[in-house]
C-alpha cells in the first residue's frame, strides 16, 4: 500500500530473532513433555508454563494486550481451575497402548503434512505489505486517532468498533458461568443425584464428596456458617 | 527453501498444534485431554498473533507526539501523518510518509483477546463434566468408562 | 488448610499468610487500574476482571474457601454475572434510544468522541463484571466440590 512507500523492506533483526527462536524452541520441549507425561499434576504445570513462555513470544510480537490476558487467564485461572478439578479426579493417567497411538500419530502426521504444503501461501513473517496487515486492521488504527481519540487501537476496536462481537463473547462466558453452576452448583451441592437409566442404578456407591449430601441446610446458610 | 526459512514462525507454531492435537486424539485421560487442547488452543492463538506481526513495529498503542516532536537531520517536520485531538492539543502519530512510527496490525489481538476468556470458560466446562463423569463412573480413563458402558448395556448392571 | 488462629511456632504457612495479606489489596487495585487505564495502556474488562477474580481465589488458597465466601459472598455472584451482561446491553438499547443505532457510542454525548469515552468505560465495566464474578463463581463451584485439601494431601 502507499501508505507504508516509505518504510523499508522488512530486514531480519538478529536479536530478536534469536528471541523468537529462543521462545519457539522453549514452547516446543514444553509440549513435547506434555505429550511424554504422565502425572496429571506435571501436565497442569506444564501446560500454565507453556501459556506463560507463549505469553512472553506475545510480547516480542507486539501484542501486550493479549500477552497480559493469556498470563492472567492462561498461567493464572485456568492453572487453578484444573488443578481444582484434578484433586477431584485423579492424580496419574494410565499409559496408553502403542497400536492406539499409531492411528492419532498418522492422523496428525497427515494433517500437518497438508498444513505445511499451505505454508507456501502465507506471507514472510513481519511482513509490512501482506493482505493481512494492508486493509481493515491498519485501517482501524487511522481511523481510532480520527473518531475515537484513545491511544490504544486494541481496546477501541475490542469496545467499540467490535462491540457486537465483545457483547456476544461476554454473553458466552456468561453462559459458560451458567453451565458451570448448573453441573457443580455454586455451593458444590448440585447433581447429587445418582444416574438411573431405564430405572436402573448405574452406580450406588457414594460420590467422592457425597458426605456433603446430607448437608440440608439452605445455601445461605451453608455460605456463612458462623450465623 | 530461503522462502521457508522466511516463514519459520508458521512451520514451528504448526508443529506446536499438532502436538496439542495429538495429545487430545492419543491420551485417554480426560483431564490430560483438556491439557492437550488448551496447548492446541493456545498454539492457533500464536499462529494468529504472528500474521499481525509487523518488522519493526510497535505495540498498537498510538504514540502521543507533541510539539516539541521534532524534526528529522535535515529539518523536515517528522509530524506529517499525524493527526490533532480536539481539546488536549496533544496529536498521535501515525504511520505513513514521513513518520518513523510503524504499528503492529490490532485486528488479530482483538479476535484473540476475547478467545482466550471464552477459552477458559469453554475449558471450565469440560472440567466440571470430567468432575461429574469421575463421580458417576469412577474414573476418567476413556477406556473404562466405555467398558463399564459395555456391561451396563449387556448385563443391565454396572460394577 | 489449618486454623489461622494457630500460634506462631505451629503454623507452616504464617510466611504465606502475612505475604498474601499483603498482597491481595495491591492485586484488587491493580485490577481497578487496569481497568480504568485501559484506554490508554494494555488493559481493559476482560484482564481486570480475571487479576480481580485472581485475587479473591488467592485468598481462597491461603485462608480457606469460607473465608472467601464471607468476603466474597455467593450471593453476589448471581447478580453480578447478570448485571455485567444487561449493563453492556443496556448500553446499547440506551444508544439505540438516544438516535443511533445498538451500541453506537457517539451519540451518548454532544461530542462523538466524548460518547465514545463513556461508552467504552460502560461497556468495559461491564466485561468486568461479568468476567470477575464468572471466574470467581467456577472456582467456588469446584472448591466447594471437595473437602479442603489438608497439608498432609500435598
Amino acid at each position: 500500500m502507499s501508505l507504508f512507500a516509505a518504510v523499508a523492506e522488512p530486514a531480519f533483526v538478529v536479536p530478536t530473532m534469536l528471541l523468537d527462536i529462543s521462545f519457539l524452541a522453549l514452547l516446543v520441549v514444553v509440549a513435547f513433555a506434555i505429550v511424554r507425561m504422565r502425572s496429571l499434576f506435571g501436565i497442569v504445570m506444564l501446560q500454565g508454563v507453556y501459556s506463560l513462555v507463549s505469553a512472553c513470544w506475545f510480547v516480542s510480537l507486539d501484542a501486550v494486550d493479549v500477552a497480559f490476558t493469556e498470563a492472567a487467564v492462561g498461567a493464572g485461572v485456568s492453572t487453578v481451575l484444573m488443578l481444582s478439578a484434578m484433586l477431584l479426579a485423579d492424580r496419574k493417567s494410565t499409559p496408553v497402548p502403542m497400536r492406539r497411538q499409531v492411528g492419532a500419530l498418522a492422523v496428525v502426521v497427515l494433517a500437518g503434512m497438508a498444513m505445511l504444503y499451505a505454508v507456501g501461501d502465507m506471507s514472510a513473517y513481519g511482513d509490512v505489505h501482506s493482505a493481512a496487515n494492508s486493509y481493515v486492521g491498519m485501517d482501524y488504527i487511522a481511523k481510532t486517532a480520527e473518531e475515537i481519540k484513545i491511544p490504544n487501537v486494541v481496546t477501541a476496536v475490542l469496545a467499540s468498533y467490535r462491540g457486537y462481537d465483545t457483547f456476544g463473547e461476554t454473553v458466552v462466558i456468561f453462559s459458560a458461568g451458567l453451565g458451570v453452576l448448573l453441573l457443580l452448583g455454586l455451593n458444590g451441592n448440585s447433581g447429587r443425584w445418582v444416574a438411573r437409566p431405564n430405572g436402573q442404578m448405574l452406580n450406588d456407591h457414594a460420590a467422592p464428596s457425597a458426605g456433603l449430601a446430607t448437608d440440608n441446610r439452605s445455601e445461605e446458610q451453608r455460605a456463612e456458617p458462623d450465623q | 527453501m530461503s522462502e521457508l526459512f522466511s516463514q519459520y514462525n508458521y512451520v514451528i507454531v504448526i508443529i506446536l498444534m499438532m502436538t496439542g492435537l495429538y495429545t487430545v486424539f492419543a491420551s485417554r485421560n480426560l483431564i490430560k485431554k483438556l491439557a492437550g487442547l488448551s496447548v492446541f488452543q493456545t498454539s492457533v492463538f500464536l499462529l494468529y498473533i504472528t500474521i499481525g506481526k509487523v518488522s519493526g513495529g510497535q505495540p498498537p498503542i498510538l504514540v502521543e507526539g507533541g510539539a516539541s516532536y521534532g524534526t528529522d537531520v535535515d529539518g523536515h517536520a517528522l509530524l506529517e501523518g499525524t493527526i490533532q485531538v480536539a481539546a488536549g492539543g496533544g496529536s498521535y502519530i501515525l504511520p505513513g510518509p514521513g513518520s518513523d512510527v510503524l504499528y503492529s496490525n490490532p485486528l488479530p489481538h482483538v479476535l484473540i483477546l476475547t478467545a482466550i476468556v471464552v477459552g477458559v470458560a469453554t475449558l471450565s466446562i469440560g472440567l466440571a463434566l470430567t468432575v461429574r463423569i469421575r463421580e458417576v463412573y469412577h474414573t476418567i480413563e476413556e477406556d473404562e468408562i466405555e467398558e463399564k458402558d459395555f456391561i451396563y448395556n449387556l448385563e443391565g448392571t454396572a460394577d | 488448610m489449618s486454623d489461622p488462629t494457630q500460634t506462631f511456632g505451629r503454623d507452616p504457612h504464617v510466611l504465606l499468610r502475612v505475604i498474601a495479606k499483603f498482597l491481595i489489596p495491591l492485586i484488587a487495585l491493580f485490577a481497578f487500574y487496569v481497568q480504568f487505564h485501559g484506554d490508554y495502556g494494555p488493559g481493559g474488562g476482560f484482564q481486570a476482571g480475571v487479576i480481580l477474580a485472581a485475587s479473591v481465589i488467592l485468598y481462597a488458597l491461603v485462608f480457606g474457601l469460607k473465608a472467601a465466601k464471607r468476603a466474597f459472598p455467593p450471593s453476589l455472584i448471581r447478580y453480578g454475572m447478570t448485571l455485567g451482561v444487561l449493563l453492556y446491553g443496556g448500553t446499547g438499547v440506551l444508544s439505540w434510544f438516544m438516535g443511533g443505532e445498538f451500541l453506537n457510542y457517539s451519540v451518548l454525548a454532544h461530542d462523538a468522541s466524548h460518547g465514545q469515552h463513556y461508552g467504552i468505560l460502560a461497556v468495559e465495566l461491564g466485561v468486568l463484571t461479568t468476567v470477575t464474578t464468572v471466574m470467581i463463581a467456577i472456582f467456588y463451584a469446584f472448591g466447594s466440590r471437595q473437602p479442603e485439601t489438608s497439608d498432609e494431601d500435598w
